[in-house]
């Protein structure tokens, strides 16, 4: 770690790549005179702890990370700030698919029946689908059985596994409901995951946002984000451009074409879901049972 | 943080509606190509326009808003009751290609550039090369260092002239005396372990040649493989010797590997291709007219014609090398003199090969046979002398520093 830098960031290493991508910005924003060192982290939890106790200045958090964030930021006094996200961040939604040869036409016929999910911690693939398996009366776990595919947990859904799993078990009759996010419905209909026809899309959720740079500052202090190492490292990273041969290859890899200014107006499906499953209480304390990461 | 997928420019803002170009994809879905019609249809709107797309395939307007959000696009959902399924905003994906360069010229016939860039890679010349791809290091990339204008003409012949061992060459096995069997058989274990060496010098230039300098690229190719061909067929001839394979000298071993460890592509090439070639030709020669049998007179019979283009390119390497830099020439000459000052050790004549040459020219091993066959091979050391002077002669080499520079190559031959 680089005993002077001005800005310490924290991201999650859900991918070996995710070393590439932050050794290459972390260079990216050297020449530009700015230094960012990078902590990665094996799990969201972890990260966002370590940014609530000031290890870190900004933490490249999941949204259920920025969620919890939020949640004990406002606990402590503090408030939390979605600093910049990816384009591809912004007005995503997940899908439940069942299969077509199922008379099941609302979300409502899938009482008593299981519905396939991804990891436990899963923003796309579990936690905002089943709020609106919620909201349409019926209770996961009760009234619906969740078939749940726990891969890499800790890392908020971020390892495409636990999707691919939930439609392998639809597709091979074991579920009769999966939860995918939506990009994932194209990209498995390219892999033949999901054959032409086979699957039909239940349900759709409303927009919601992913990921973002989250950080804290205290309440009413504007300074911060204004000036010094975060408001350079904001100002850098929106004016990175996906012509410049020099980032292009960390945006790909990264999977954007630009950043956009942070907006925190879209997690209101998660915080509801969140809520409703039982996964943090009020005050960001974790309080899901079986989620170990 | 995984890559989801998106929205990209303001695609909520009413401006980007003022180009409306109609795509109708029918039942094509993205899953099936589809991509490959929008990408055509968007490419005839400015960034910032939009596109109105409609289909009927399945999940077509899900699997839009995912694409697009991949690709930088904007996309909006058609409202109820509109034809389209929705319509596109052009983003900034193309902007990979905004600043890109071409790997040189190909529009006109053997325009190279005079230095080839690194960041060219392994592009086709003239292809248009995106920016930020590794620097290679390719350490030939000099015009002025590996061209020549024959190289063209030369490949399209060796590639014409291709000769496949098994159809150009009669095996039968051949009945041969048992001294000239065994004197074929130490000739052919010479030549093998010589080809070896010119393969590999060959195969190692052509891994640092630049590939914008596509055509010596593939003469030297061409050359290797010819190398390959000619350690076939003359490994097979020596398996069909009753002698079996020979003895492989030190002085022989130690000769070749001073041309394996040069590390100048045009020192190198002047060694192998103008000296060392150059005099294997007149062997070669030497014995396809000397062989008892006919087999051996027809594998040497190709292989000349091979090793001929492969010296045709070393002195038209050479002469454009020299006629752009005359003061070459010396170090051309120094290199003979270096490598004859570390072979002088053992610079005896290789007398298991001129012994074997001897009485393959003999014929028998009478006394008088023998001396006959003792007078070809004087005969021979001083053709290729006599061819190695003109060949320097060609290279701009007086009279005086040709002998010299003659006399001091490797008795090895190659």
């Amino acid at each position: 770690m680089s005993a002077h830098a001005r800005l310490v960031l924290g991201a999650v290493a859900y991918d070996p790549k995710v070393v590439t991508i932050w050794e290459g910005f972390q260079a990216w924003f050297l020449r530009k005179g700015l230094d960012v060192d990078v902590v990665l982290y094996s799990n969201y939890e972890r990260q966002v702890e370590a940014l609530m106790a000031g290890h870190i200045g900004v933490a490249w958090n999941s949204p259920l990370a920025w969620v919890r964030t939020r949640r004990l930021a406002v606990a402590s006094g503090l408030t939390a700030h979605a600093v910049a996200m990816r384009d591809t961040d912004q007005d995503l939604t997940s899908l439940i698919l069942v299969r077509a040869d199922t008379p099941t036409k609302t979300i409502a016929d899938l009482r008593g029946r299981t519905i396939a999910t991804g990891a436990i911690d899963s923003p796309q693939s579990t936690l905002i689908p089943l709020g609106l398996v919620l909201r349409a009366g019926l209770r996961p776990g009760s009234d619906v059985a969740v078939k749940r595919f726990d891969l890499h947990v800790g890392k908020h859904g971020d390892h495409i596994g636990g999707e691919r799993e939930a439609v392998r078990a639809l597709v091979r009759g074991e579920a009769d409901a999966a939860c995918i996010i939506d990009a994932n419905h194209l990209l498995f209909t390219h892999e033949r995951l999901i054959g032409p026809g086979a699957v039909h899309v239940l349900a759709r959720t409303e927009p919601y946002d992913h990921c973002n740079f989250t950080a804290l500052t205290a309440n009413g202090d504007s300074a911060t984000l204004a000036r010094g190492p975060l408001a350079d490292f904001r100002t850098l990273l929106l004016g990175m451009s996906y012509a410049d041969a020099d980032v292009r290859p960390l945006l790909d890899l990264e999977g954007l074409k630009a950043w956009r200014d942070g907006r925190a107006s879209h997690y209101q499906a998660l915080e509801e879901a969140v809520d409703a499953l039982a996964f943090y209480d009020a005050s960001g304390r974790i309080i899901a049972r079986d989620y170990q990461y | 943080m995984p890559s989801p997928s998106t929205t990209p420019p303001d695609a909520s803002s009413p401006a980007t509606t003022s180009t409306e170009v109609a795509l109708d994809l029918e039942g094509l879905g993205l899953d099936r190509g589809a991509h490959l019609l929008i990408d055509r249809a968007l490419a005839t709107v400015p960034v910032g326009a939009a596109l109105a797309v409609r289909g009927s395939a399945s999940d077509l307007g899900l699997h839009l808003a995912t694409w697009c959000r991949q690709m930088g696009h904007g996309f909006l959902p058609a409202e109820a009751g509109s034809l389209a399924t929705g319509r596109i905003v052009r983003g900034l994906a193309d902007e990979r290609w905004s600043d890109t360069a071409r790997a040189g010229d190909s529009t006109k016939p053997l325009s190279m550039a005079g230095h080839a860039s690194g960041h060219w890679g392994l592009a086709a010349r003239g292809a248009m090369v995106e920016r930020g791809g590794p620097d290679f290091q390719f350490t030939l990339s000099e015009r002025d260092t590996v061209w020549c204008d024959e190289a063209p003409r030369l490949y399209a012949q060796a590639a014409a002239a291709q000769w496949d061992p098994e159809r150009a060459i009669d095996w039968t096995p051949p009945c041969v005396a048992p001294a000239l069997d065994a004197a074929i058989a130490q000739i052919l274990t010479f030549l093998i372990e010589n080809e070896n060496a010119a393969l590999l010098v060959t195969a190692r230039f052509l891994a640092q040649v630049h590939p914008h300098f596509r055509e010596i690229m593939q003469v030297l190719a061409i050359q290797a493989a010819d190398e390959a061909r000619h350690c076939e067929v003359f490994t097979r001839r020596l398996a069909l010797t009753a002698a079996g394979v020979g003895r492989s000298t030190v002085l022989g071993q130690r000769s070749l590997k001073s041309l394996l460890d040069e590390p100048d592509f045009t020192l190198a090439s002047f060694m192998l291709a103008v000296m060392g070639e150059g005099t294997f030709l007149t062997l070669l020669a030497f014995i396809e007219r000397h062989a008892p049998d006919p087999l051996t007179r027809s594998i040497m019979r190709l292989v000349v014609q091979d090793e001929s283009r492969h010296v045709a390119f070393g002195i038209a390497h050479l002469r454009r090398h020299l006629d752009l830099d005359p003061s070459q020439r010396s170090r051309l000459a120094m290199v003979v003199r270096r490598r004859a000052d570390a072979l002088r050790n053992s610079a005896d004549l290789n007398a298991l090969v001129l012994d074997a040459l001897v009485v393959l020219a003999a014929t028998d091993l009478t006394p008088q046979a023998i001396g006959n066959g003792f007078d070809s091979v004087q005969a021979l050391r001083a053709e290729m002398d006599a061819n190695r002077r003109t060949r320097l002669g060609q290279l701009g080499f007086g009279t005086e520093e040709a002998a010299e520079i003659s006399d001091l190559h490797t008795a090895n031959f190659m």
